[in-house]
Formats: C-alpha cells, structure tokens, sequence
C-alpha cells in the first residue's frame, strides 16, 4: 500500500525536481504580479469547472442504461430556475473575472512606468530608471545603454530594485521580447516601439529570448539577463566600458546582417543617435528616416515631386528584394532637414505617486480631436494651416 | 535551348527547386510515389475510372460530396499528423548540442504546414463534410440549394490540398509559420516560393469554402420541410447555420488579406511591408477577424454534433433547446469582437487589451451554458454507452481545461507571460482536438451507417477512442508544464537539458494518437469487412431522435419519397412516437439536379492557375484564367441540369426496402 502511496506521488516529484517553472516562481515585482494573477484566475475559474468535471463524471455514472434504479425522464426538457443557474453561474464568474483584468491589465501595462518596485515598496524617486534601448536582429539581440553609452549582443544586466524602462524595435522581421523571470514578453517590430517598464528583485541569471518566430536562427536568439546589486553592475559596465570597440552606423549595418547562435559581444562606446536611425529605419546614410516622413506628411505630404524623390535600393540583406512584377526596388531619399525634428521621444505614461490601486481611470485621456468637414471621407489629407 | 526561353516556360522552377538533398523528402516521396502508382493502377486494373468519374467526381449528391469530403480529410490528417510526429521527433532529441535530425529550413516547414493542413485541410473538410451530408437530410430536404456549386466548392477545396502536397515534392512551403506574418512572409525576407504556395492553396481552398457557405446558408433558410419552423430545427442544423454565417462573413477577409499580400509580393505594393508606409499589424489585425471566428466555424458544428449524441444515446430530450439556440447565436456574434486576444503583445495599450479581454471571457457564458445543458441532458436519462456517446464524455471533461485556460489566455496580464509559449499550443489542441476532433469523430461514429448502411466495428472504435483520449493527455498536458517554465513555441533546439523529460513524454503522447489513427482505419477495414454483421435495414439505428434516421440508411439519392411534416423539434422521435406508418403507395416522380464535369474542371484550372502563378509561369496561369473563364461562360450552355427520376424507381426502391424492413421485423 505504502509503496503505491510512493508511486501516486511519482509523477509530482518528476514535475517538481530539477524544473524551473519560472513563470510560476519569477524574479521581478510585474512578473510576479503577472503570476499572481495567474493564479487567481485559474482558482476563479476552477470554482465553476471542478463541479462541471464533477458533475459530468457523477451524472455519466449514475444514468448508465444498466442503471435502472435511477430515474428516467425523457420528456424533462426545460427547467426555468436551473437556466437561471447555468447562465448566472458563469456570468458571476466572469464578472469577478473581468474585473480583476480591467484592473489588473491596467496596473501591468507595459508602457505605464513602475509605481512600485516590490509588494511593499516604493519606486526610490530619486534614483534615475535605467534607460535600455533594445533592438531584435536576425538572430541576435543587441541592447544600447543610452545612459552609459554602451552597447552589447545577447547580454543584459541590471541592477537589482532600480526600475528598468526598456524601448524596443527590431530590425528586420517581428520578434517578441521575453525575459519570464523579470516580466511579460512585448513584440518588437521594424519601424515602430513598444515599451516595457520592469523591475528586478533578486539577484541572478536569467533567461530571454524571442517569443515569436522569426525565421531560420530563431532557436539561437537567446540571451542571459543578469540581475546584478549595485556593485556588480557597476563592475559589469565598466568591465563593458573597457571591452572598447565602437558601435557605429557602420559598424551596426555590419552587424545586423543574419547570423546565428551569436556570443556575447560588448561595445566601450556608441553612436549616441544610433538607436533613433534604427527605429526610424534609417541607418543608411541618404536614407529619409520615418520620423522625418511622417513629419512631412503631417504638413500635408511632399505631393507629385514625393514621387521623383526615390532612388533605386543597392544595399541587400537577403537574396533578393523587389517582385517579379513590379517596379525595381527604391528607397525615398533623405532630404535636407535637420535630422531629428520631431526631438527624441514621445511624453511616456506615468505611473501616479500614490500606488493605491486603480479603479479603471489612472491613464490620462488621449486629446479629443472631432474629424473635420468630409474630407475624411473622401481619402483627401487636410490641408496644412501654413 | 537557351535560359531565357526554360525560363519563359518554367519560370522559376529548376532543378534545383526540388528537394533532392532532403532524403526524408525525398524517402517520403518514393512511399507516397510507389502508393500512388498502386492506387492508380489498382484502379485501372480494376476499370474503377468510369465508376469513380460518373459516380462521384461529378456528382451534385450532397451525400456523396460529403463523404468525399471525409476522405478527403482524413487523408489529410495522416499527412498533417506525419509532421506532427516529426515535430515531436526533433523537440525530444534535440537537446545537449544536438541539432536533431531536421534542420532549420525543413523544420521550420514543417510546423507551418502542420498547422496549415490541419486547420484548412482536416478540421474544415471534415466539419464541412459533416455538414454537407447531415444537414439537408435532417431538414427533410433533397439536397442543397446549389448543388453543383457544392460540387465545384468541394473541387476547390481538393485543388488547395494539392497545391499543399505539391509543395512537399517541388519546390518548399511557407517557413513562416501557419499565419505567414509579415514582414517575414513578404518578398524581402521569403523570397522563395513557400509563401507563394500558402497564398494560393489557400485561395483556391477558401474560394471553395465560401460557396460552400453560401450555399448551406441558403439551404437551411429556404429548404426546409414543411412545419419545421427556425425553432423547431435540429441543435447540429442551427450550428451548422451559424457556422456558415461565419463562414461567409469571414472568409472574405482571409481572402482579401491574402490578396494584399500577394501584392506585396509580386507587383510591390506596400500594404504590409516596413518601409513606404506599410504597415505589418494591419495584417494582423486581418487576418485575426478571420482567425478568430475560424475557431468557432470549427467547434459550432462540433457542439452540433454534441447536442445530437447526448440527446440521442441519453434517450432524451435536449435540455434547454432555446438557450442553446441563443447560445450559440451569441457565440455566433461575439466571436468578431474578440479578435485582439491573439496580440496583446503587440502594445495596443490597456484600455484596447482590457475591452478583448473581456469580450473574449464573456464568450465563456454561452459556452458554458452549453455545457451545462449537455450535463443536464444526460441528468434523468438512460445513458447508452455507445461510440459517439464516449467520445462525447471525453468532449465534456477535456474540453472545460481547454476552455479554462483559454479564458486564462484571455487576461491579459497573463497572456503577456504565457503568450507564444507552449502553454498556448497546449490550450489551443486542447480546444480543438478535445473540441472539433472528437466532435467529428463521434460524428462518424454516429453518422455512418446513416451514410453505409452498416455500424462501425466497436472493437477498434474503442481501441482508437482510449489511444486517441490518452495519447492526447500524454501529448499535450506536459505542454501545459513547459509552457509553465516559459518555454516558447517553435524552437528547434533547446540548451536546458531539464526539459527533455517532458518532450518525450509528449513524444510517447504522440505515438499513442498515431496507433489511435491508425485503430481508426482498421475500424473502417474491420467494419467494411464485417459489413454484414453490422448491418442495419432499420435506418434507425441509435433509436435516434431527428430526421436523418426517418430514412433509409443508406438514404435514396432523392433522400425522402415524400417531403416529410415536423410538428417537433425532435421530428423523427415525434413521428415514431405518434405512430408514424411509412407511405408505400402514390409515388410521383422526383426532379433532381444532373451530374456535371464542370466543377472538376474548373477547380482543376484554378489549381493550374495557382501553381503558374506560384512558379512565375506566367503563360500557364493566364492560359488556365481564361480557360475557366470559357469553361464557366460554356457551363451557361449546359441545359441538362435536371431529370426526373420516373416513379416506377422510386416504387421499385421504396419496395424493396419494405421488404427489408418488414425483414427486420
């Protein structure tokens, strides 16, 4: 008996030994917030699936046809009062449930910087976040420090308690950006960021990697993230500092062509203005950077001579870019105005001072703008006030 | 000859296109060579030719489309389970340093084709095989509204599979995974065919299964039997019709996305490319509002099925057969406004995420409600334990995981931890192997001897269903644990040695579903073999409940002598019980649709059309676009679209099965 006992609990300690169920058990203050409600979710619901998996079984049991002693209705169809069970049941569920979400969904925006760094602390206001630039490559990570001016491939490190504000993009293709010990994943895509705000509490390395499938070197395009204290962050950096190298928009062309299985690699310095090129998809030199496309458009377009403004593409990353049909492959020429002129981020969302929770209304409204005239409908862009 | 007339003439297709450094391609190809050329030559040996081109290539018979619809899933299932197996193959041994056995160019195909042939090549061909059969007989209908469209939408289905298969032996398919985003499916980063033969076996499919839908739609809204009010249709007829309202309201998209993509691709648009303004999302976006409602086109026909087995085999009837209705309409509706739970990863902020969030758990309320009325079917009822009914016991207990942890998915917060992961690949087979597959194969079970004549061997029915029940759990509750351990999905190597264990138990899950299919097709062996044996003259087997069973089994190609008159929503259990006495005189000829080549013909040119424009033969796919033009214009001509089949036969038909009846008693 006591031997049968032991083999019933087999199946446990192979799931428990040696296994890291590291969504289950992170080391960062939103992931474990994440987890958390993980967890209430799934007691929430059990309330409701362990009677129906109960009842099945009870019900599949106790009518069987050999069973004649139980009772045998065939014309019983209806029953006003157990509808009213079987659709409030769930319905109260859900509520609870949609509740928790629109709460806790708020809360754990990844673009709504931390309020708190742990369940009983504060965000140290007085400490700057530390600022990472990350961006996807095929098939490797490289991560700008902005602050240090450093820059790395498929290493990461922070220190401990400091929030983290991360921005992402990505090169190429979409990757999805995944530390499960420090918070939930975000996409990084070409030409566009997502944000993700974090902390780390313990000490420790850690896994990361992509989350979306990106193409033949994907399995490869992992990294350990290092959650380091003070001191040890300050040592990883200046150990970074002192690798040397230069990451340039040279040396970044160079490096973001497909490679796989990369190892860690470390630049003392970088282009300060780097990762602004990257995201706006202009690292070419002669190349109109997006921000720089939008801002002409937003005065009304460059018109007809927009049209003439695009010169043949000579630089490859693949086998090949243009179709079989259309025109040959061109790229719209930089123009002559300052290089950044929308300035360098966009306002961010804050977190409040207070961390009581929120109610749903912690975010601020985005401005009301009404359309104006029917242009709208009629696909014509309005006319600049200039 | 010089390069620049092969290239005219081929386009892109060299040698070199084909797989031969693959030895596992082109292994499988010999097998599937060797059995090809037995098949055919049987069926030449044989002189079948004749047979199968009168019979059933041109057949309007909804029956006989449906049944080839069956087959043409099931084959399909045995190609998409083979990369499942390879798949799980890879993942338990490449750990350590190893590669494995596939590299990533074959391995990368592999999963996206698994996922494409299973959804748009098994799920779909089955459901819609399924209802294609059931749905006019339960309606008391001769057959659809359109038949030879039904033809035509089956063909177009077929030329999508080809163009599927195809891709196995010349050239490559997608390595983008099953819904090709982009950029990485655009011409900058898959500039090789693969995608080219993703966007056209899709179109051509999804053509098909349009018509399909609109032509079912109007068959239930138009064909019913008289008496038989929307309220007093079968539970599986009102499935089928919301299936096919999503179907029709759907499939549009996928295919208008697709087509932007391929303008992408061949003549440089720029809808979802990085640069020039395009934008990647959008596609996403898209193709997730057809996406999504996919799912619930899969399982509706599903809980169709469902409904009907519980009430059949617990000897009772449907609890709460209005809320089930309105269940499934909500369902039906909610399934468009929840298409975002697929990205919340992408930062569309938190007022966006919260809103399909919780549309997406309201979904919940109506399913669950459903769930509750099959539990409260079987309360009071005298549970026969019969092949569909297992697989509906089955349904029942998997099924609530599955939908638990997809309304876990479906919080966003969680999905930002779980998302992409194993954890997702577990829930969704569990949704759709515990939900459609069983759903269809209890619909086999149960359906068969409508459609032979004779049951299914239980033996082998059980054998399947225990390996299938079991070797699903083994397959896909470690996927739930890895996904846990924030393991992603489609990797092909892995570094932590801890999680092997888990991959070979998934593995050893997989094997038990392969003898599960395989117990399945000695079910049919057994049973055709045993046909005597497990005959029914009755027509009514299961001493079932709707319609179908009102006739023979198999049923007349005009389905019923006399267009029946309901009273009940169970029609047939009505007529039974208030004495029902067959009529054996006044017989009048029946009008019926003629069999035609055309649909054949013309999905063949489609596929033809597909496979030009795949490989930049651009002669071919002009030659076949105009060519069905002519073919359609030329069908306009064909005046022999009816007959009548003369009273003398039906006479001759209804009296011999008289004496079957009379026989039996």
């Amino acid at each position: 008996m006591s031997r049968l006992k032991i083999l019933a609990l087999l199946p446990l300690a192979v799931a428990l030994s040696g296994c890291n169920y590291v969504v289950l058990a992170p080391a960062g203050d939103i992931a474990a917030q994440q987890r958390d409600l993980v967890i209430i979710s799934t007691v929430l619901m059990l309330l409701i699936v362990l009677p129906v998996m109960a009842l099945t079984a009870l019900f599949a049991w106790r009518y069987r046809q050999s069973n004649t002693a139980a009772r045998y209705e065939p014309e019983w169809d209806h029953s006003t009062k157990l509808e009213l069970v079987i659709w409030s049941a769930p319905l109260l569920i859900i509520v609870c449930l949609g509740a928790l979400t629109w709460m806790g969904t708020h809360l754990l925006d990844p673009y709504r910087t931390l309020g708190r760094i742990h369940a009983d602390r504060a965000v140290d206001q007085s400490k700057a976040p530390l600022e990472v630039d990350v961006v996807a490559l095929d098939w490797k990570w490289l991560f700008i420090y902005p602050g240090y001016g450093i820059a790395t491939v498929n290493e990461l490190a922070a220190p401990i308690d400091r929030p983290i504000n991360f921005r992402i993009t990505a090169s190429s293709v979409m990757n999805s950006f995944y530390i499960p010990a420090l918070a939930g994943q975000i996409y990084a895509m070409p030409g566009m960021e997502t944000k993700l705000h974090a902390v780390v509490n313990h000490p420790g390395t850690y896994k990361g990697f992509s989350a979306n499938y990106s193409g033949a070197g994907f399995s490869g395009m992992h990294f350990n993230f290092q959650g380091l204290d003070d001191k040890g962050f300050d040592a990883w950096i200046a150990s970074a500092k002192s690798a040397g190298g230069s990451l340039g928009r040279a040396e970044y062309l160079q490096l973001e062509k497909p490679s796989q299985n990369e190892p860690v690699r470390r630049w003392g310095t970088v282009d300060a203005d780097l990762y602004r090129l990257i995201l706006n998809m202009c690292v070419e030199t002669g190349k109109m950077c997006q921000s720089e496309m939008m801002a002409i458009d937003a005065k009304g377009g460059a018109g007809h001579q927009g049209l003439n403004n695009t010169l043949p593409l000579a630089y490859d990353k693949y086998a090949r870019r243009g179709t079989a049909l259309g025109p040959e492959p061109s790229f719209v020429a930089g123009t002559c105005t300052p290089d950044a002129p929308q300035g360098k981020t966009t306002a961010s969302i804050a977190a409040p001072t207070d961390t009581m929770p929120l109610i749903g209304a912690g975010l601020k409204r985005p401005s009301f703008t009404p359309l104006k005239s029917s242009s709208f409908f009629l696909g014509q862009r309005p006319k600049s006030d200039s | 000859m010089s390069p620049d007339f092969l290239k005219l003439i081929f386009g892109r297709l060299t040698f070199e296109s084909l797989p031969l450094h693959e030895p596992i391609v082109v292994g499988t190809f010999v097998v599937v060579a060797l059995g090809g050329v037995a098949l055919l030559g049987g069926l030449t040996y044989f002189r079948l030719w004749g047979y199968l081109w009168r019979e059933w290539f041109t057949t309007v018979d909804h029956k006989r489309i449906g049944i080839m619809y069956m087959i043409l899933g099931i084959v399909m299932l045995l190609r998409g389970f083979a990369d499942a197996l390879m798949m799980r193959g890879q993942q338990m041994l490449a750990f350590g340093g190893s590669e494995g056995y596939l590299n990533a160019h074959h391995y990368d195909q592999v999963f996206t084709a698994h996922g494409v042939i299973m959804i748009f090549f098994v799920a779909m061909p089955l459901v819609t095989g399924l209802m294609n059969y059931v749905v006019p007989l339960q309606i008391g209908a001769r057959d659809v509204s359109f038949p030879f469209l039904n033809n035509f939408s089956f063909w177009m289905t077929v030329g999508g599979a080809v163009l599927v298969m195809a891709s196995l032996f010349i050239g490559e398919f997608a390595r983008t995974g099953w819904l090709a985003y982009p950029p990485l499916s655009n011409i900058g980063y898959s500039p090789d065919v693969g995608v080219d033969y993703y966007i056209w076996a899709l179109q051509v499919a999804g053509v098909g299964t349009t018509l399909s839908g609109i032509n079912l739609i109007c068959t239930i809204v138009k064909l019913r039997c008289p008496g038989m009010t929307m309220m007093k249709m079968p539970v599986f007829t009102w499935t089928s019709l919301c299936t096919n309202v999503l179907i029709v309201a759907s499939f549009p998209v996928l295919t208008v996305v697709l087509a932007l993509l391929s303008l992408d691709r061949y003549v440089g648009t720029n809808f979802f490319t990085n640069d020039f303004g395009g934008s990647p999302m959008m596609y996403v976006n898209l193709i997730w509002i057809w996406g999504h409602p996919e799912v619930y086109i899969l399982v509706l026909p599903a809980f169709g099925i469902f409904s009907e087995v519980t009430s059949t085999f617990s000897g009772k009837r449907l609890f709460g057969y209005t809320s089930m209705v309105y269940a499934t309409v909500v369902i039906t509706i909610l399934s468009y406004l929840v298409w975002l739970h697929h990205f919340f990863t992408m930062g569309s902020g938190a007022s966006v995420n919260s809103f399909f969030g919780i549309t997406t758990m309201i979904i919940s309320i109506p399913t669950g409600a459903k769930m509750f009325n099959w539990l409260f079917t079987m309360y009071r009822g005298r549970i026969r334990y019969e092949l569909p009914m297992m697989w509906t016991i089955a349904f029942m207990l998997t099924f609530v995981i599955g939908g638990m942890t997809g309304v876990l998915l479906a919080v966003p917060p969680a999905d930002f931890v779980l998302h992409n992961s194993l954890f997702l690949i577990a829930h969704f087979h569990n949704v759709i192997i515990g939900g459609v597959v069983f759903g269809a194969f209890a619909g086999i079970n149960y359906w068969f001897p409508k459609a032979f004549g004779f049951k299914l061997d239980p033996f082998w029915g059980k054998m399947s269903f225990w390996f299938w029940v079991t070797g699903f759990y083994l397959a896909f509750m470690p996927l739930y644990v890895l996904g846990l351990m924030g393991v992603t999905r489609r990797l092909r190597v892995f570094e932590d040695p801890s999680l092997q264990i888990w991959f070979v138990i998934a593995a050893i899950g997989a094997l038990f579903i392969f003898i599960g299919i395989l117990s399945m097709l000695m079910q049919f062996a057994v049973s055709l073999l045993k046909r005597e044996q497990l005959k029914d003259v009755t027509g009514d087997p299961w001493d079932a409940r709707t319609l179908e069973w009102a006739t023979s089994s198999p049923p007349p190609d005009y389905n019923f002598a006399f267009t029946p008159v309901v009273h009940d929503n169970d029609a047939w259990w009505d007529m039974k019980k208030r004495g029902y006495q067959r009529p054996l005189t006044g017989f009048k000829p029946i009008h019926m649709p003629s069999s035609t080549g055309t649909g054949i013909i013309l999905a063949g040119l489609a596929t033809a059309m597909g496979f030009g424009l795949i490989w930049y033969m651009w002669w071919l796919a002009a030659a076949s676009f105009i060519a069905m033009l002519a073919v359609g214009i030329g069908h306009t001509f064909n005046y022999h679209r009816d007959f009548d089949i003369p009273a003398e036969d039906i006479i001759r038909t209804e009296d011999s099965r008289t004496k079957l009846l009379a026989g039996a008693r």
